[in-house]
């Protein structure tokens, strides 16, 4: 069917149903021309239209992104690989217009944008941000750890001042409180509309949001077919940020990379989203896609030795582990050279910046010396686990590694965990002697990663590392702000540490891949889902 | 055909002891899944007390069990539950993805027997033939060739390189909305509606997933149908007939084809129940929301209600469907009543 026909039709169902029929339109609105419509494609699934409910994945975060505003945002900047990044350095209003904090850094003030309106027309108020921020720290879940990572935990710090006006008061002041209010968790409901749906059983109206969205964000949806697609429409009267360019944003799952890289390459879809390395890496070289792969922020995929086996006790195991990695070869086979190496780096650490590369390379004359040094000169067995949900990257990581460390006499077996126990494994059990691992902090500061990921019994200390030092460090650390004085050394200190003790020995920085034509405008953002507000065609 | 219903009714009574063992046995192999859908759905941040919360919620904290009265009297309530994958009931999920995996299915069948059945035929009236070694040569082609291979080649060939297949963007391409609900196949739905051209836009979405499925069931229905032609020719019967002086298409189609169809019948429905739950490759490659990658997907994720969900389904499913072949049967050959 021509593109003409196609318009020609749009009308004639449009002109029929019109947007009257929200939330889920049986037609597609008239007003939504070709030109002003963006098509996208997604292999990932959305499971929940509520962020804040048990069970919602990580693909339908993005929908919190685009349908609701948050009091503020992060600022843009350009990335040194071309394309844009969300900026962690600056906070931007969304819904607040401006905010002060008092001298003891214990209370916010935020002041609302007097012209922001829900989607019903309703003002936004000073309860609607309170209600909503009630709700993140009561439903339990990701929702509440994240909102307490900023030291946001209780309803009563929550406070509607007036209409306009909101306050939180903290217990502790914190560097991470202001940047906690920019993810996506502390999204702001249309808390009137919710009650109204709310029951007994569910006060927070978690059935209703959950397919019924009801903010004041950029883009309503209009129409998800759960499995299939996600239709968003413009918010003409949204004030949390410049109108973004589409009036109409068709997200579509496409789960095989196969198609979805023949639909981009045809141009019939604007956009894939999170395309695999090997596509991004081939459609790169082609004229006419742009790619854009954006090293994530905070993010490392790791080795990790499990202090609770024996062997890896051994520092020199560690390290023999650290130089026998053949970390060039990985990265091109596993990573198809994109996102960031993480080896090789200077052994004397001047700054604080993370991701950084640890001082190891491949290096087999040492990595034999460490093992004759270490008390298990002879060698022994260790299974390498995997997860097979993450296979993509870890299988050819796993075979690359059993191949180097079985000449440094540590006999590998490749343990292949399914996706639903490899959690429970790795993170809570902290059972694997060995294995692969990659978190990424949302919050961008070195501390929030260690605090995560090395301090004792955390979730992603996989290794079961203990060191007293980086505990009280950590402690010292998390909430001062970057210009305190003893910010710097004390972060310093913590690389040190890490490569010394090397609980986690960093493999590369992974990347997020999006492959657009005939669109522009892609933003990369910490939580790595899309964020369709700033997108505006090719020419614009 | 009191007689007939009766019949009938007997056959869908003994069903019942078949659905509650599969209900049973459904239950315990989805608690006997390693994992644990409680901390794979708390999300990678969750702490232990969010994880016991919603082990609470979804029940599994009950002794097993307990549970499992729980989850009959929920069976008896029409209940299937919730997914935790799609954040749906399994009855809508149900709903909206059996239709699309039937209609897939059936229209690759019938495509499949157009092509399979004639050919299967004439290789059998012409043993040894160009036509025989053209058939041998199709079949075994069509069924070496894994389907996401074929999908993924006839999108590059039609779709990519010459522009003639639609985006293979699932059931409906974007421009096109899913006519109003009634059966859930799209090409009765929209026909019912007098949509025609979301008709074709259906229809135009349906030609290569179906013509993948076409070429991976071709084999066995053509291979029965040469087989079961040949021992029917070469039966006394057909001998009888011919000297008789009953004239050809006589013979071929009156007598030997209708002997020959029981055979090609049983496959077809064997062929049938397999491609249902077996194409979860070609619903990836086309984004077709099917059931086969909804089953996959709970199964990964030990989602325990859809999986109990798609497994019953199925099960009520394949007893429709033997009954259906049994009543084909008798149809066919008067010989063979329903008991």
């Amino acid at each position: 069917m021509t593109d003409a026909s196609r318009r020609t039709f749009l009308k004639l169902t449009g002109g029929t149903v019109g947007a009257a029929m929200l939330p889920f339109l049986k037609a597609m609105p008239a007003q939504a021309q070709a030109n002003g419509r963006i098509v996208v494609v997604s292999g990932q699934t959305i499971n929940s239209l509520d962020l804040h409910r048990k069970g919602t994945n990580r693909a339908s975060y993005q929908v919190a992104v685009n349908c609701y505003d948050r009091l503020v945002s992060f600022g843009t900047k350009d990335t040194p690989g071309g394309g844009l990044s969300y900026n962690y350095d600056v906070i931007e209003p969304e819904l607040a217009e401006s905010w002060t904090i008092s001298d003891d850094g214990l209370t916010m003030t935020f002041k609302l944008k007097s012209d922001a309106t829900f989607w019903d027309g309703r003002k936004v108020t000073a309860a609607d941000v309170k209600w909503s921020f009630d709700r993140a720290v009561s439903a339990g879940g990701f929702p509440t750890v994240q909102m307490k990572a900023g030291g946001l935990e209780r309803p009563d710090q929550f406070e509607a001042v007036d209409d306009e006006t909101f306050a939180i008061t903290l217990d502790k002041p914190s560097k991470l409180t202001l940047p906690d209010l920019a993810v996506p968790v502390p999204f702001i409901i249309n808390s009137e509309v919710a009650k109204a749906n709310a029951t007994e059983d569910d006060p927070w109206a978690m059935e209703y949001l959950h397919v019924t969205p009801a903010g004041s964000g950029a883009f309503k949806v209009v129409r998800w077919d759960q499995g299939q697609q996600l239709v968003y429409e413009r918010n003409d009267a949204w004030v949390g940020g410049p109108l973004p360019s589409f009036e109409q944003v068709i997200v579509r799952e496409v789960p095989s990379p196969a198609t979805r890289r023949a639909l981009v390459e045809r141009g019939d879809v604007q956009m894939s989203f999170n395309i695999p390395n090997k596509d991004a890496s081939e459609l790169d070289a082609m004229d006419g896609v742009d790619v854009y792969s954006t090293p994530i922020e905070n993010c490392i995929h790791c080795l990790c030795p499990n202090f609770n086996f024996e062997p890896f006790q051994d520092a020199n195991v560690r390290k023999a582990l650290a130089y026998a990695i053949p970390y060039e070869a990985i990265f091109q086979t596993a990573a198809y050279s994109r996102g960031a190496p993480m080896w090789g780096g200077e052994v004397e650490i001047n700054d604080t910046a993370w991701p950084r590369k640890s001082p190891f390379m491949t290096d087999m004359v040492k990595a034999k010396e460490h093992m004759a040094a270490s008390g298990f000169s002879s060698g022994f067995e260790v299974p390498l686990s995997i997860s097979l949900g993450l296979a993509d990257w870890m299988e050819p990581t796993a075979l690359l590694m059993q191949e180097a460390f079985a000449e440094i006499g540590i006999k590998t077996e490749i343990e292949k965990i399914p996706g639903a126990n490899w959690r429970s494994a790795a993170l809570v059990e902290k059972r694997l002697p060995l294995h692969l691992e990659n978190f990424g902090g949302w919050l961008n500061t070195p501390d929030y990663y260690f605090f995560w990921a090395y301090k004792h019994g955390h979730l992603f200390n996989s290794s079961n590392y203990l060191n007293e030092e980086i505990e009280q460090l950590v402690d010292s650390t998390l909430h001062i702000p970057t210009d305190d004085p003893a910010y710097a050394p004390n972060i310093k200190r913590m690389f040190e540490i890490a490569f010394e003790d090397l609980p986690r020995i960093p493999l590369w920085q992974p990347a997020l891949n999006v492959a657009m034509n005939g669109a522009a405008g892609y933003e990369f953002w910490f939580h790595r889902q899309l964020d369709v507000r700033p997108l505006t065609t090719a020419t614009a | 055909m009191s007689a007939r219903l009766k019949m009938i009714l007997g056959r869908v009574a003994q069903a019942i002891p078949v659905v509650m063992g599969v209900v049973v046995i459904s239950f315990l192999l989805t608690r006997a899944m390693p994992g644990d859908p409680a901390a794979y759905f708390a999300g990678p941040a969750a702490d232990e007390a969010s994880i016991a919360e919603i082990r609470e919620a979804l029940g599994l904290d009950k002794p097993l069990f307990q549970q499992f009265f729980l989850y009959v009297g929920d069976l008896v309530r029409g209940d299937l539950g919730t997914s935790l994958t799609t954040g749906q009931t399994v009855m809508s999920d149900l709903a909206a993805r059996l239709p699309a995996s039937l209609e897939l299915t059936l229209v690759a069948l019938l495509l499949s027997c157009a092509i399979a059945i004639p050919l299967g035929v004439l290789a059998a009236t012409r043993p040894g033939t160009w036509v025989d070694h053209m058939c041998r040569i199709l079949v075994t082609a069509g069924v070496s060739m894994p389907t996401f291979f074929t999908g993924i080649v006839l999108i590059y060939v039609f779709y990519y390189l010459a522009g003639l297949a639609p985006s293979p963007l699932g059931r409906l391409d974007f421009i096109y909305l899913s006519p109003p609900h009634v059966t859930g196949f799209y090409l009765i739905d929209a026909a019912l509606a007098g949509d025609w051209e979301t008709w074709f836009g259906a229809f135009k979405q349906l030609i290569l997933p179906a013509m993948t499925l076409a070429l991976f069931t071709l084999a066995p229905i053509a291979r029965m149908t040469r087989a079961a032609m040949l021992s029917a020719l070469s039966s006394d019967f057909i001998r009888t007939a011919r000297a008789a002086g009953l004239g050809s298409r006589k013979v071929l189609y009156g007598y030997a084809f209708r002997n020959a169809l029981l055979p090609v019948v049983t496959t077809l429905g064997m062929v049938f129940s397999f491609t249902l739950g077996a194409n979860v490759l070609v619903e990836k490659v086309f984004a077709w929301p099917g059931i086969g990658s909804y089953a996959v997907e709970a199964l990964v994720v030990s989602d325990y209600a859809a999986v109990q969900g798609f497994v019953l389904a199925m099960a009520l499913l394949f007893v429709a469907l033997n009954l259906v072949i049994d009543i084909a049967y008798a149809l066919i050959d008067p010989r063979i009543g329903l008991n």
